[in-house]
């Protein structure tokens, strides 16, 4: 049975963007397209703003002015940012609770998403839906779901509805390494195979589902093979490396607009805080936190890249640093400013 | 101007904690990200951060503090360059008391009555022998404990769920059951709830005795297939060969500010099903003596859990095998005037409204349902043949809720002894909004108790 599960079908063309290291063992990084200096100051802003982002939320939770459960995403930024770059105007989103990056990338307004966390009318979702339940038409972002797995199913009709109409999009459908042991995982897989729906399913392997390891909770690890079964193709991909995500995109979003059917990317990486604002993390050492922070931390090399290009300097990136905390400090400003939705909202959205 | 650290609201339902320890002493330099202090509450120790960069100033919380109330300023924080006189006046701003906490519940809006306060006073339970020592327990501790006896009592009980064992559970309700039981008997699963619902009733088919915990019960509804079409059928359409001992159980309700898909009460949901046994607790008694009896139970039994009742205590009887009956309700508090029914957190509705009601003349009955299915009806009845009035309380939604049934079985029986209509008090039919404001709102109170008892009282 394993042997089946071994090297996967379809096509698997040696791009350059083919990467099968992983975050934690990163010596034998393969050659990865460089990125331009455009690319790579985009690249830099845009995860900034998430971590930048993230941390004034986990503050404002702190204060109380966020309540419920609030999941982070830093240490995750280069998955989404990657994704971002290389993905087409009208392909959508969709993700579980872990969804403030995701909605920073697809562009929508960090006042907008935090002013849903604080649960004001200015939100997203009107303050209704809060810090896992948010949603852009507009922005293609199909939400903020907080049922682990429920959003796979979802992505996957995203892409049916796709080539129903035959406009050419593409559904990214995120989820975490705890949800790839979902039941519905595997039957959207083989619909999506079967049907051959232009999705990629982008599993965040970021080691832990909560406080279980994938090793604890998966009978095998290699999560990008979770479609052999059906055919589907899959990789891994350093999740840390922003390049590595955008080259890996690129394949994998051509190939399902080519109407190959579905592809599978395993993103590695790693989330710095707890699960939740509540988890106290008893379940990794702080070493291993450490040592991720310091050595891989997706932020940091697109850093130092610029440095030791010398496509920027030091003041340059402070200077980047300055505007991306004056986006956030405001969206934060307006966020608290804003007033609660109005009673009358109680009643309504429930039916048309 | 220092910045002023304060405590922070670590968990969504987290009001006060202990500050446990300061990792760092007055005059320490700080950078942001570094660990400043660890605070403990009923479910964790967690730890403190720092946002910002400066010298830590002042610790004003000392080390040790019990019952420090979330925004409470702990230290200050000087900026670079400040030195120590900057503190001063912003420390006694610090120190001024905090501005009161609203009331949860509207004040009733009528001028207080006329009739003179009545006595309101919790009635005993009759399936405590009188002279029984108690021990203050939490709901948590309670619902451990009754794993933990009965697990020892039978080698066929198991626990199976996830984060229940290495984790201790995400609520800290399996605490310690995986180093006395080992991982053979306190099972951690993927999330895979269809999957492991489904091979847990396999398990009791074939004779074995699982605790199935769901996180919380808004994760059952992966799984409601095999609960329902499997377990609560198979006794049946086995003509009585086989059934599912089993007991399915976690958090059910609203917790908060977790928002729709996270706050959901499915007591009405599992009480529609034949087959099924539905205990939905209230106290930490309550809480043991029906988990232990759900787990001897031979069929499978639904056992609904609330967050925010986890950290509660109460008087929990000091006894080697503490076992209360399913289908059985307890009145709670004696009274003449009119019949408060209610269970689970609707109780905390109920028993404030009570002694709100107690001081303006109105004496309240309360019954604690304990039990949805069976029903105990018969109990209600003779309260309502007492009172002639009823109200339910509950938190789920209002259409085809209990209450619903509740009402409907008391028009058909006790419609005579009736001198008001019966009116319940529910959330709002409306999934759970986020905002605080809308929250409160969806959610039931008090006042809206004390309301209803007026309405069907009569009193102005
Ligand atoms: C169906 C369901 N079961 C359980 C939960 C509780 N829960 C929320 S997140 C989570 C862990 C998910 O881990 P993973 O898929 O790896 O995503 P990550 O949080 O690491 O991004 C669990 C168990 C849930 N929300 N939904
Ligand atoms: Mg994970």
């Amino acid at each position: 049975m394993a042997a089946t599960a071994r090297k996967t079908t379809g096509t698997r063309s040696k791009s350059a963007g083919r990467s099968r290291s992983s975050a934690s063992k990163s010596k034998a990084a393969p050659s990865i397209a460089d990125f331009s200096k455009e690319e790579e100051l985009e690249a830099y802003r845009e995860m900034l703003l998430i971590r930048r982002f993230e941390e004034k939320a986990g503050q404002l939770y702190g204060m109380g002015l966020i309540g419920g459960f609030c999941h982070l995403y830093i240490g995750q930024e280069a998955v989404v940012i990657g994704m971002q770059l290389a993905k087409k105007d009208g392909d959508q989103m969709i993700t579980g609770y872990r969804d403030h990056g995701h909605m920073l990338a697809m562009g929508l307004d960090p006042k907008g998403v935090m002013a849903e966390l604080t649960g004001r009318r200015g939100g997203l979702s009107k303050g209704k839906g809060g810090s896992m339940h948010m949603f852009s038409k507009e922005k293609d972002f199909y939400g903020g779901h907080g049922i682990v797995g429920a959003q796979v199913s979802l992505g996957t009709g995203l892409a049916f509805a796709n080539r129903y109409r035959e406009d050419g999009r593409v559904s990214m459908t995120f989820f975490g390494d705890g949800a790839t042991n979902q039941g519905q995982v595997y039957e959207s897989f083989n619909m999506a195979q079967l049907w051959k729906l232009p999705v990629v399913f982008v599993i965040e392997n970021n080691k832990y589902g909560m406080g279980t390891s994938v090793e604890r909770a998966s009978a095998t690890t290699d999560l990008s093979h979770r479609g052999a079964s059906f055919g589907i193709p899959g990789e891994q991909v350093d999740g840390m490396d922003v390049r590595a995500v955008k080259a890996a995109s690129e394949k994998a979003l051509e190939h399902c607009r080519s109407g190959k059917g579905p592809y599978i990317l395993e993103m590695i990486t790693y989330r710095y805080r707890g699960h939740s604002m509540s988890d106290p993390a008893k379940y990794r050492s702080k070493d291993e936190v450490q040592k991720m922070r310091t050595e891989r931390d997706p932020i940091e090399q697109v850093r130092n890249r610029l440095i030791e290009k010398k496509w920027a300097s030091e003041d340059e990136l402070k200077e980047i640093d300055k505007k991306v905390r004056e986006v956030v400090n405001e969206a934060a400003e307006f966020a608290q400013n804003d007033p609660e939705p109005d009673p009358s909202e109680l009643y309504t959205d429930i039916l048309l | 101007m220092p910045i002023e650290i304060l405590m922070p609201a670590l968990s969504p339902t987290m009001e006060e904690g202990k500050l446990a320890k300061w990792v760092k002493s007055e005059g320490d330099s700080v950078t942001a990200g570094d660990v400043i202090a660890e605070i403990e509450t009923d479910k964790a120790t967690m730890e403190v951060e720092a946002v910002d960069e400066g010298t830590l100033g002042k610790i004003l919380v000392a080390e040790g503090t019990d019952n420090v109330k979330v925004n409470t300023p702990i230290a200050m924080l000087l900026a670079d360059g400040e030195d120590a006189s900057a503190l001063e006046g912003a420390a006694a701003k610090a120190e001024a008391p905090a501005a009161p906490e609203p009331t949860e519940a509207p004040a009733p809006s009528a001028a207080p009555a006329p009739a003179a306060p009545v006595a309101s006073k919790p009635a005993a339970d009759p399936d405590i022998p009188a002279g029984t020592s108690m021990v203050s327990t939490t709901v948590r501790e309670a619902l451990r404990d009754a794993m933990a006896e009965e697990m020892r009592r039978d080698e066929n009980v198991y626990l199976m769920g996830e984060e229940v064992a290495e984790y201790q559970g995400a609520y800290k309700i399996s605490q310690g059951l995986l180093e006395e039981f080992g991982p053979k008997r306190v099972v951690d699963t993927p999330i895979t709830e269809h999957g492991f619902t489904g091979l847990a009733v396999g398990a009791a088919m074939a004779g074995l005795r699982p605790i199935v915990e769901f996180m919380t019960f808004n994760f059952a509804m992966q799984a409601i297939d095999q609960i329902i079409n499997s377990a609560a059928k198979t006794l049946y359409m086995s003509g009585g060969q086989m059934g599912a001992p089993m007991v399915f159980r976690g958090a059910n309700g609203a917790a908060a500010r977790v928002g729709a898909q996270h706050s959901q009460d499915y007591a009405a949901w599992y009480a529609h099903v034949p087959g099924l046994k539905v205990v939905q607790p209230y106290s930490a008694a309550d809480a043991k003596g029906l988990l232990k009896a759900a787990i001897r139970d031979p069929n499978p039994v639904i056992f609904l859990e609330n967050e925010i009742l986890y950290g509660h205590s109460f008087e929990v009887p000091d006894m080697e095998d503490f076992v209360l009956p399913i289908g059985k309700a307890k009145i709670e508090r004696e009274g003449s005037d009119v019949t408060i029914v209610s269970w689970g957190i609707g109780m905390t509705y109920a028993v404030k409204a009570a002694d709100e009601l107690a001081g303006m003349g109105i004496s309240a009955e309360i019954v604690n349902m304990r039990s949805i299915r069976p029903l105990d009806i018969d109990t209600v009845i003779e309260s309502v043949k007492k009172t002639g009035r009823l109200v339910t309380v509950e938190e789920a939604f209002p259409v085809c809720s209990v209450s619903s049934e509740i009402g409907f079985q008391v028009q058909e029986r006790a419609f005579d002894w009736l001198d008001a209509p019966v009116l319940r008090v529910t959330g709002k039919d409306v999934p759970m909004p986020y905002a605080a404001n809308l929250e409160k709102l969806a959610l039931p109170n008090v006042g809206e108790v004390i309301d209803a008892v007026k309405a069907v009282t009569y009193t102005s």
